[in-house]
């Protein structure tokens, strides 16, 4: 068991993985120039998250590090940092592919358990009050429309996300 | 008329009466007719795609298809509806394998992406269906003394190389339409910067600090107001002055107003009829100054 996770740890297969998923596959490209770090309204005011260190952690193939100290969660997908990249990697959608790793395997911060659990419920990532509905009717704004739950679960059901079933606590 | 299918996603119709209320009424008295249909989802924006990429692709992709089958382009107010649905379309029309991959989730539902159809901001239908010429002519009351810093958001302009909405760097669109409105848009510092909003709920204090920021760069450029299109980016900066008077002790009373609003004042609605009462920070300055 220690054996292979370290060779998880130290060997490349971790960004082979990333490549091989959907956002991940330009992860290579980078040389490691801190554009995207200079671009970051995140790294400006914390030094909790760095773009460029985390694509650096990844492409040295330190797995646990990058899916447990928490910088992943930490983007604000403003996507300034890809927009910038002279090399052309899709950093903000590597972060995602990360993200969805992470919760593959069941490291899931809490809000994103509730934004889960609303869209299999309701349809919606943020459901609507009586108050609101009260409201609108008030405004003469139209009740709104159902939302499609049929197609939906078909969808969620076959790609397996009404299958990820998180266990509570923030990943630290 | 040209006709739209409304796509109103989550948090407007259940946070922000005031946004749909205003937008519906400017659009209407514009000529452009609002479609609401049955079906529709979630859009499947970031917190939905940071969970999984392919099912959120597959999300905005049936969402598309809804629009597909009633024969009608879509209109997004929130910009992230926008993101996610404009995304997903450009990607699927122009990637042969990922679109059979979504495809074949979306039979599942018995339903086939075509992309057929376009997905656009209420500001592009606002340059390209009304037209500038039509909108300035529409104004009545002009917003002539307003000083406006305009914040448009991130995922109106980002990733560019799919949305194509404007210049990422030196975007245009938001500022030519706040200033067909009389108004004056000013330059501020990080105008273009996020406003921090997608980390409420995970990093709070992060958030909080990405959005004072804003607010004060706006308050030393002498704005009167800043302009949002973005839900998330009006409650991060509207509720988030609450927040950064408890957290920093500083108070800026700085309105947050959604373009839609402005728009609406313009073109001679009166504020009684926008449910104004949905704005933490009150407008009355702006009001006042408008006349």
């Amino acid at each position: 068991m220690a054996e292979e996770k370290q060779e998880k740890d130290t060997g490349l297969n971790f960004p082979k993985e990333i490549t091989r998923r959907l956002g991940g596959e330009t992860i290579a490209f980078c040389y490691q120039c801190g554009t995207c770090a200079s671009s970051c309204p995140v790294t400006k005011v914390t030094d909790r998250f760095n773009p460029r260190q985390v694509i650096r952690l990844a492409l040295l193939g330190k797995r646990e590090e990058v899916l447990t100290d928490g910088a992943i969660w930490l983007c604000a997908s403003c996507y300034n940092c890809q927009e910038r990249c002279p090399q052309k990697v899709e950093i903000a959608d590597v972060i995602y592919a990360l993200r969805n790793i992470s919760i593959s395997e069941g490291k899931i911060p809490n809000i994103y358990i509730e934004f889960a659990n609303a869209l299999l419920s309701e349809g919606r990532i943020v459901p609507i009050s009586k108050f609101l509905e009260k409201k609108r009717a008030e405004y003469g704004l139209p009740p709104l429309k159902p939302v499609g739950m049929e197609a939906l679960r078909k969808i969620l059901s076959a790609t397996g996300f009404d299958k990820i079933m998180p266990k509570k606590g923030e990943p630290r | 008329m040209t006709s739209y299918a409304l796509f109103l996603g989550c948090t407007i119709p259940a946070r922000q009466p005031h946004y749909e209320l205003s937008a519906r009424k400017a659009l209407k008295k514009l000529g452009i007719e609002l479609v609401d249909l049955e079906g529709m989802s979630c859009c499947a924006p970031p917190p939905l795609q940071s969970i999984d990429l392919e099912t959120s692709l597959a999300i905005a992709a049936n969402n598309i298809c809804t629009a597909e089958e009633a024969d009608l382009n879509i209109v997004t107010l929130c910009t992230g509806c926008f993101e996610s649905l404009a995304m997903a379309n450009t990607l699927l029309k122009e990637k042969r394998e990922l679109k059979a991959r979504v495809n074949k989730i979306l039979s599942t539902a018995g339903k086939e992406f075509k992309g057929s159809k376009e997905v656009r901001h209420y500001l592009q239908v606002l340059m390209n269906d009304v037209g500038l010429d039509c909108l300035r002519q529409s104004v009545v009351k002009p917003l002539g003394k307003l000083k406006v810093a305009a914040f448009s958001g991130c995922h109106i302009l980002r990733p560019s190389e799919l949305l194509r909405f404007d210049d990422p760097e030196r975007p245009r669109v938001f500022d030519t339409l706040i200033e067909a409105l009389g108004a004056k848009s000013i330059w501020y510092k990080n105008k273009l910067k996020c406003c921090g909003g997608l980390l409420r709920g995970y990093a709070d204090d992060v958030a909080l600090a990405i959005a004072r920021d804003k607010i004060v760069n706006a308050t030393n450029a002498g704005a009167d107001c800043i302009s949002t299109l973005c839900p998330f980016c009006f409650l991060t900066l509207d509720l988030g002055q609450m927040l950064i008077k408890t957290t920093y002790k500083e108070e800026y009373n700085m309105p947050i107003i959604h373009y839609a609003e402005l728009l609406c004042l313009s073109l001679g609605v009166e504020p009684k009829e926008l449910a104004i009462d949905f704005h933490k920070v009150k407008i009355d300055k702006v009001l006042e100054k408008i006349g």
